[in-house]
């Protein structure tokens, strides 16, 4: 008698028997027969891995990228009806699996592309307007308690390796040979409009991109960043995030005398 | 089944016979929308009775797919074809899926929602296939209970698709036909003939698609699907058929849906392309080409009135 369960864990397990029940009008073997279930099974999975992280595919070449991400559905299917939420264990997966570890920015590059995948679904929101940056930069004075909300689609991912230049040398963009892979970066991932961007942010970004997502006034945000790198500038830095269209929403809390 | 009927679902079971969900896809050919040819379809307009998705493509939160869905049913007729309900699993539905196609469903207003005789999940996983079911008694009554739940949450009528499979079952004891014909009559739901697999279950499983398609409850067709499959054989050598919607519609299945055709009449269908995607052009043609054989059942159905 074949259930569901003996037949979804012998869909996922290549050693197990086929599940008994199964019948052929020809009365031949129906194993070759359950095999397409299989193999329809892994490997279009596989597909939506190799979807989600092309550079990752790039970068280990077609052959390696199947056994590796097979080895992965095997382990760890997905857990939703929505293909492009699945992968999100596949860059922890990559830094543990032995045969990938002579390329040791795999796993970030993964964790990259992932963030892509996050930043191009996210909620739609607009950027700031001009007129709220006018207005946030006329009162200097209370610049620091400005609270500052995030684009649904950022991401940020410091990395001790060069992500976001690896990245753009696979799309075309620069040399890869040209690439150091072993100099940190800090990537910003942000969808503007309809376009994700992956920007490399100068030192101390992070820092203070992750102070906004953490709900920390401007203020205190760039004193973290400051602490870290000392010729941080917060001009400079609020630019770049504004460019890509990073922010989303100003508010000042309301008057309140310190 | 305790049901509100509301005005875009009128089960085939009220006794209405060729009851319809009210807003209906064109009698034309239609083509599944990748988001490779987003652009070009707001650029061309090209001349299509509707576009088909699939559901789980587009229950994200924003960015682009919605922005060029919502651009393209502003302008064609829509169909939305699940393949993650998971009907035919042994488990439970999945409500917070349910609501997430509710959700999908009140934004587009599609004038079709299909979903597909098979079981897709187990558990909390998630087997991107659809994958085959016994034919019997328990299965038919689990079957029909997802079914009412779907077609009560989702307030609409739900089309089922029948299955391309590569294997039977002992615990059989109804045969593919009956058992759709059972289930269409308990639930009121509609058939979605996928003539392509009713020919690759006809050939894996060494029965006449022809007699198989006069069998089904074709009063109860709402659209037909058309794709390609792929050869293999089985440990026999015996010829087996795969669904992979990723090449174009071979010439026995053209032929199965002009005989469909001329017992349907004009129906709404699909040109199914999921993998080795082909320029638009290419799927834009093999619509066409269906268009031809629907304007030829219309005209038939005219010079022969039933």
């Amino acid at each position: 008698m074949s259930d569901q369960p003996t037949f979804a864990a012998a869909l996922l397990d290549p050693d197990a028997p086929c599940p008994a029940g199964l019948t052929a009008w020809n009365g031949s073997d129906p194993v070759r027969r359950f095999a397409v279930y299989r193999n329809n099974v892994v490997s279009s999975l596989i597909d939506a891995l190799a979807d989600t992280f092309p550079v990752v595919h790039e970068l280990v070449g077609e052959a390696f990228f199947r056994v590796m991400a097979g080895v992965f559905v095997r382990q760890a299917p997905p857990q939703s009806v929505q293909l492009v939420h699945y992968g999100a264990g596949f860059p922890a997966f990559i830094e543990q699996f032995d045969p990938a570890s002579s390329v040791p920015y795999l796993a970030d590059v993964a964790r990259l592309e992932f963030l892509r995948i996050r930043a191009f679904h996210a909620a739609d929101a607009d950027p700031v307007s001009p007129e709220q940056i006018a207005q946030a930069l006329a009162d200097p004075e209370r610049l620091p308690a400005l609270r500052v909300t995030c684009h649904p689609s950022l991401g940020v991912l410091d990395s001790r390796y060069a992500v976001a230049s690896l990245w753009a040398a696979h799309q075309g963009v620069g040399d890869v040979a040209q690439v150091n892979p072993f100099l940190p970066e800090s990537a910003l991932i942000v969808r503007t409009g309809l376009e994700v961007h992956v920007v490399a942010l100068p030192p101390g970004s992070d820092r203070l991109v992750t102070g906004f997502v953490d709900g920390l006034p401007l203020g205190e945000a760039a004193a973290l960043a400051l602490a870290a790198h000392p010729e941080f500038d917060l001009t400079i830095h609020l630019a770049l995030l504004l460019r890509y269209g990073a922010l989303s929403s100003f508010h000042l809390p309301t008057e309140l005398s310190p | 089944m305790t049901l509100t009927i509301t005005a875009d679902f009128a089960p085939a079971a009220s006794g209405v016979p060729n009851a319809q969900p009210a807003p209906r896809l064109p009698l034309r050919a239609g083509v599944g929308l990748k988001p490779q040819h987003f652009g070009e379809i707001l650029e061309t307009a090209p001349d299509l009775g509707f576009f088909e998705i699939h559901a789980e493509n587009y229950l994200v939160t924003g960015g682009p797919f919605h922005h060029y869905l919502g651009r393209i049913r502003e302008r064609y007729p829509l169909s939305i074809h699940g393949v993650g309900l998971s009907i035919g699993a042994d488990g439970p539905l999945d409500i917070a899926h349910l609501d997430r196609l509710t959700a999908l469903l009140d934004r587009y207003e599609p004038q079709s929602f299909s979903e597909h005789l098979a079981w897709s999940t187990h558990g909390s996983a998630f087997f991107n296939d659809l994958l085959p079911l016994p034919y019997d008694q328990t299965t038919l009554n689990r079957v029909c209970d997802h079914i009412d739940q779907t077609q009560e949450h989702l307030q609409r009528r739900l089309l089922l698709e029948n299955p391309a499979t590569y294997v039977e079952f002992a615990a059989s004891t109804f045969d593919e036909a009956t058992f759709i014909r059972e289930i269409i009559g308990r639930t009121g739901c509609g058939l979605l003939l996928d003539v392509n697999n009713a020919y690759v279950s006809g050939v894996n499983h060494q029965r006449d698609p022809y007699a198989y398609l006069t069998a089904l409850p074709l009063d109860a067709v709402g659209e037909i699907h058309l794709a390609g499959f792929a050869e293999d054989c089985d440990a026999a050598g015996a010829r087996l058929l795969i669904d992979t919607h990723g090449a174009p519609i071979a010439e026995a299945v053209w032929a199965l849906y002009a005989f469909a055709l001329g017992r349907l009449g004009p129906t709404p269908t699909l040109i199914e392309r999921d993998n080795n995607l082909p320029p638009l052009a290419a799927l834009i043609a093999e619509a066409h080409c269906a268009d031809r054989w629907i304007e030829y059942a219309r005209r038939n159905r005219a010079e022969t009135p039933a």
